[in-house]
């Protein structure tokens, strides 16, 4: 089963998420925020990584740059999943090793798991 | 040392400044107090010519261009003071729209998303009576995620953030695809749309998501306000250095005194109301900022009762 690792605050978006990969036959792992987020992807060595930005303690931009340092978790995909949309935040994170930036207030449930399962496939290959 | 003396140089740069609080230059307190400055100078060494010429002793003389500037300093000093108060309100209010629109979108996706979830049945299976009020809180949550989107926009507008990103792409086909999503909203309002683009029309310079936001707004306008037969042409032409888009309907029209508010911030004209009381009189706003940052014109002729013409332009590269 893959993995999913969610580094998110917002619990309610964690629970309805978690839920929806469940039952695409994801394992999801939920970190709450950043400093959980960059221990758990490094312990639990996830296929795949969705980040919020805005996170208590460590910032999202941080954990996308620590993440994509270190060797174990260079190769992980991470989807930037955000509400942020200041100039320059996309190629920021495009820059730093994203492999897409999808605002939430322009996207479907159903088009982020879609995303998610593309990311995954195209790691595969 | 450096960062003092870049703080330093960053409040001379008035301009600026005057953006931050989101006025233009005439109402920025900045700006008032160096005019103010020049205009007390000037005025002191005027008083003073005409009173050496005028008045023979040089004490008199100097009482006068005291008074003068004295009197002078006090007016400036109450303007620039009213202005800073109004320059702080609307700041305030460019921060205020910025914060609400802000945090009011992670409640909203979270709503957004869980709804979707549980229409989408995966959590058990829905019964139809059910499926109408899902229906509800789906729509009003997509009402309410429209009105903050486009407070974040008039945020973005106010504080000059709005950034675009160009790139030469084909009117017509934006038009195209607007056309058909909208085509369901117009056979529902029995609204008929036409399309008549120019042949060979040139690439324009633009950011589609920008500018599609300005052909929605015309679109929706065009369609809501009609009465009951409706019709809306849209055509594209080649000015001189330009594409001008146009779309002509056959709706409620603008009365003329409403006319000169129409790309007013939140207005919404009397006769508009009476047909749709939904809309938040943002989207000409919005539009009028997006076309201008886009190096275009913007603009529109209504006669009450008969309908409405609203076009723009956009510069071919």
């Amino acid at each position: 089963m893959k993995k999913i690792l969610f580094i998110e605050d917002e619990s309610a978006l964690q629970k309805t998420f978690g839920e929806v990969l469940k039952q695409e036959g994801y394992e999801m792992i939920s970190a709450l925020d950043g400093e959980t987020g960059l221990r758990l992807a490094k312990s639990k060595k996830p296929d795949l990584i969705l980040l919020d930005l805005i996170l208590p303690n460590v910032h999202g931009f941080e954990v996308l740059k620590q993440l994509k340092e270190a060797g174990e978790t260079k190769k992980i995909p991470i989807i930037v999943l955000t509400n942020l949309e200041k100039i320059g935040d996309v190629e920021k994170a495009i820059e730093l090793g994203a492999t897409t930036y999808l605002v939430k207030a322009q996207y479907s449930l159903q088009e982020v798991v879609e995303k998610v399962k593309k990311a995954l496939s195209e790691n595969n290959q | 040392m450096m960062v003092k003396k870049r703080g330093f140089l960053q409040q001379l740069n008035i301009p600026k400044q005057c953006q931050k609080y989101g006025l233009s230059l005439w109402q920025c307190p900045q700006f008032l107090f160096l005019i103010m400055g020049i205009v007390i100078i000037g005025v002191s060494l005027i008083s003073y010519a005409l009173g050496t010429r005028y008045l023979v002793e040089p004490e008199m003389v100097a009482l006068l261009v005291l008074l003068v500037t004295i009197v002078l300093f006090v007016i400036a000093f109450t303007i620039v003071r009213n202005f800073e108060r109004l320059a702080e309100v609307s700041r305030m209010k460019t921060e205020f729209i910025s914060v609400v629109s802000h945090q009011l979108r992670s409640p909203l996706s979270n709503l957004k998303w869980a709804i979707e979830l549980l229409m989408s049945g995966r959590l058990g299976k829905i019964e139809e009576k059910q499926t109408e009020y899902f229906k509800i809180l789906k729509e009003n949550s997509a009402r309410m995620a429209e009105l903050v989107s486009d407070l974040l926009v008039v945020s973005r507008i106010e504080t000059a953030t709005l950034a675009l990103k160009k790139k030469e792409i084909s009117l017509e086909e934006l038009t195209k695809e607007l056309i058909s999503e909208f085509n369901l909203f117009a056979r529902a309002s029995n609204v008929e749309i036409k399309f008549q683009p120019q042949k060979n029309l040139p690439q324009v310079w633009l950011d589609p998501s920008q500018i599609k936001l300005v052909i929605e707004n015309f679109l929706d306008n065009a369609i809501r306000y009609v009465k009951e037969k409706g019709k809306v042409e849209i055509c594209l032409k080649k000015t001189d250095k330009a594409v001008l888009f146009e779309i002509k309907d056959n709706g409620v029209g603008i009365p003329k005194e409403d006319r000169k508010y129409i790309f007013q911030k939140f207005f919404r004209s009397e006769n508009v109301l009476r047909y749709q009381t939904q809309g938040s009189g943002l989207g000409l706003y919005i539009a009028k900022a997006i076309v201008e940052k886009s190096g275009g014109k913007i603009g529109f002729e209504s006669e009450e009762s008969k309908g409405s013409t609203f076009w723009f332009t956009l510069p071919i590269k």
